[in-house]
């Protein structure tokens, strides 16, 4: 059963005025719940747009949204569920920090969904340690921590609201890659102990392709969509369109333009050292 | 969608207004609402009106543009036309309802202070429409020149202008991401008694705020880093030239203000 369907969903901003410009044309789409999928696309494909209808900030200038198979415009309450059950982290969500306390803040989403104080204080708590942000911060001022942090408790204010899909644009953009790496494999632990579906919105191909699902985006429109090693497949499309391919993809296409007989789909740094070994172990080429 | 607010916005364009020197342009827009309240007659208000017609006309500017631009003004234009319509003393009573009475003098005046209002802002607006921000405070600038002998800080005033124009799109931009954000954490802007609504803005006003500032700084220290060092001895890339157009127009205007007093002392 798909979770989140769009239908020839289209979006054009300050329609009717000179500056009028079609951000998403006629997408269709749906994700499957506990899926995680990665939208990928350049600066400017429309990938930011695409996700604000997803919880109905919003309004599609054509085509319909379907939440569990139900418009999430049919009525008010319809946009509030779908603000709850679809939890939007947008791009350098640290700026959206404002409470005195770095508690109070992650706990401003589950207030707004009415819940006890036993239950915001568990969630916070949950939240908190899923994105590895230490209890002893809590009485802190959200504006007094690291960059890193901040971003943290940015994110863990959505996570502590547990919604059924979680929307990430762009969430490891300005991390060293440490932090970087360590926020990314606690969003999907969280995916896989809570059973999320996870839509990653990047243009970072070593990210994308942990997800299931590659969904590329340009000129707001879907090009390719597909499991990793069939994207990674249109190597000369995804160039063309301004997007990289990861660097172990890379790799294994210069090898085998120098001769080297690699198997297709490889694009993780593991796949890419087995198939030397295994060309190794035949004695073919020099390395 | 806070994008769409049209106030103070510039439509780029290659129209004879748009080549008009900002000078010109501001001069006109002064005499024009001078004129507005010179109009004495109905037939001053059609003359006005057909001299905003005629100008969007050569400025490319839509008609739509103009009234989504006069949409805020709505309450301020029912509430004068309202005081004028019940709080105007007169003999001439077109229609009584207990203490309420509606005269033709206030009839009069409602329908006067109605035109007057939205011919004034969208004559203004057809200035910010078609001179871009940046324009403005040059012409500004040069047209304040002369205060600098008494001392008016000529230069940082329109310093400090150009900065306040050039942000308000970013900060209505950051307003846009920051309402989103919260929304998306479910706040409720939208419902509410009025306290409730108020204090549902804090998470939007303080992390504002604490952009604004933070840009502020940055954009200090972005200048200090290039040697800003205030206004004396800077001279300017582009320089303001007057031409024929210029005359042109200051032609157009003074006739316009002659046409009105003309139809004013005639009556019509």
């Amino acid at each position: 059963m798909s979770l989140i369907e769009l239908r020839g969903l289209t979006h054009i901003y300050s329609q009717g005025t000179p500056f009028e410009k079609t951000a998403i044309d006629g997408i269709s789409l749906t994700i499957d719940a506990g899926q995680t999928v990665a939208l990928i696309g350049h600066t400017g494909s429309g990938k930011s747009t695409l996700i604000s209808h997803l919880n109905a900030l919003l309004k599609p200038s054509g085509g319909t949204v379907l939440l569990d198979g139900q418009d999430i415009f049919a009525s008010k309450a319809s946009i509030r569920a779908a603000r709850f059950r679809v939890g939007v982290v947008f791009q350098y969500p640290e700026y959206q920090l404002f409470e005195e306390t770095v508690f109070a803040d992650i706990a401003y989403g589950p207030k707004n969904l009415k819940l006890d104080e036993p239950e915001i204080d568990r969630r916070v708590r949950e939240a908190a340690a899923f994105v590895g942000l230490d209890a002893g911060v809590f009485d802190r001022s959200p504006l007094e921590l690291s960059g890193g942090q901040k971003r943290r408790a940015a994110i863990a204010g959505v996570l502590a609201m547990e919604p059924d899909v979680l929307v990430l644009d762009e969430p490891t953009a300005g991390l060293d890659p440490a932090g970087r790496e360590d926020l990314l494999a606690r969003l999907f632990r969280w995916h896989e102990i809570r059973g999320a579906t996870i839509l990653l919105v990047t243009h970072d191909m070593s990210i994308a392709n942990r997800c299931e699902r590659l969904v590329v985006m340009a000129e707001g429109k879907i090009v390719l969509d597909g499991a990793p090693e069939e994207v990674f497949a249109h190597d000369g499309q995804l160039l063309s369109i301004g997007l990289d391919l990861p660097a172990p993809a890379h790799i294994a296409k210069l090898l085998r333009e120098r001769g080297l007989d690699l198997p297709a789909g490889i694009y993780t740094l593991d796949r890419l050292a087995e198939a030397i070994l295994a060309l190794r172990g035949k004695g073919a080429g020099p390395c | 969608m806070l994008k769409d607010i049209t106030l103070g916005q510039y439509f780029p364009g290659d129209t004879p207004v748009h080549r008009l020197d900002p000078r010109t342009k501001l001069l006109l827009t002064v005499a024009y609402i001078a004129a507005i309240f010179m109009v004495g007659s109905w037939g001053g208000y059609a003359l006005v009106f057909a001299a905003l017609v005629c100008v969007c006309a050569v400025a490319h500017i839509r008609p739509k543009a103009l009234l989504k631009g006069l949409k805020p003004l709505v309450f301020i234009i029912v509430f004068t036309a309202i005081l004028n319509l019940f709080f105007t003393r007169g003999d001439d009573v077109l229609f009584q309802w207990k203490a309420l009475r509606v005269t033709y003098t206030g009839l009069e005046r409602a329908v006067s202070m109605v035109l007057r209002i939205l011919l004034l802002v969208s004559g203004t607006f057809l200035l910010t429409y078609t001179t871009s921000p940046l324009a403005i405070t040059d012409g500004l600038e040069k047209l304040l020149s002369p205060l600098k002998k008494l001392h008016v800080p000529v230069y940082e005033l329109s310093l400090m202008m150009c900065i306040a124009l050039r942000f308000i799109p970013t900060l209505i931009e950051e307003t846009d991401r920051i309402m989103s954000a919260q929304k998306a954490r479910g706040a409720d802007l939208e419902t509410g008694t009025l306290p409730e609504r108020a204090k549902a803005l804090l998470p939007l006003l303080i992390p504002l705020f604490i952009s604004a500032f933070r840009r502020a700084d940055e954009l200090a220290l972005a200048m200090e880093c290039r040697c800003y060092n205030g206004g004396e001895g800077r001279t300017r890339m582009k320089q303001l030239h007057m031409s024929w157009r210029d005359g042109v127009a200051f032609l157009l205007g003074a006739a316009l203000i002659a046409g009105i007093l003309l139809l004013r002392r005639l009556g019509i």
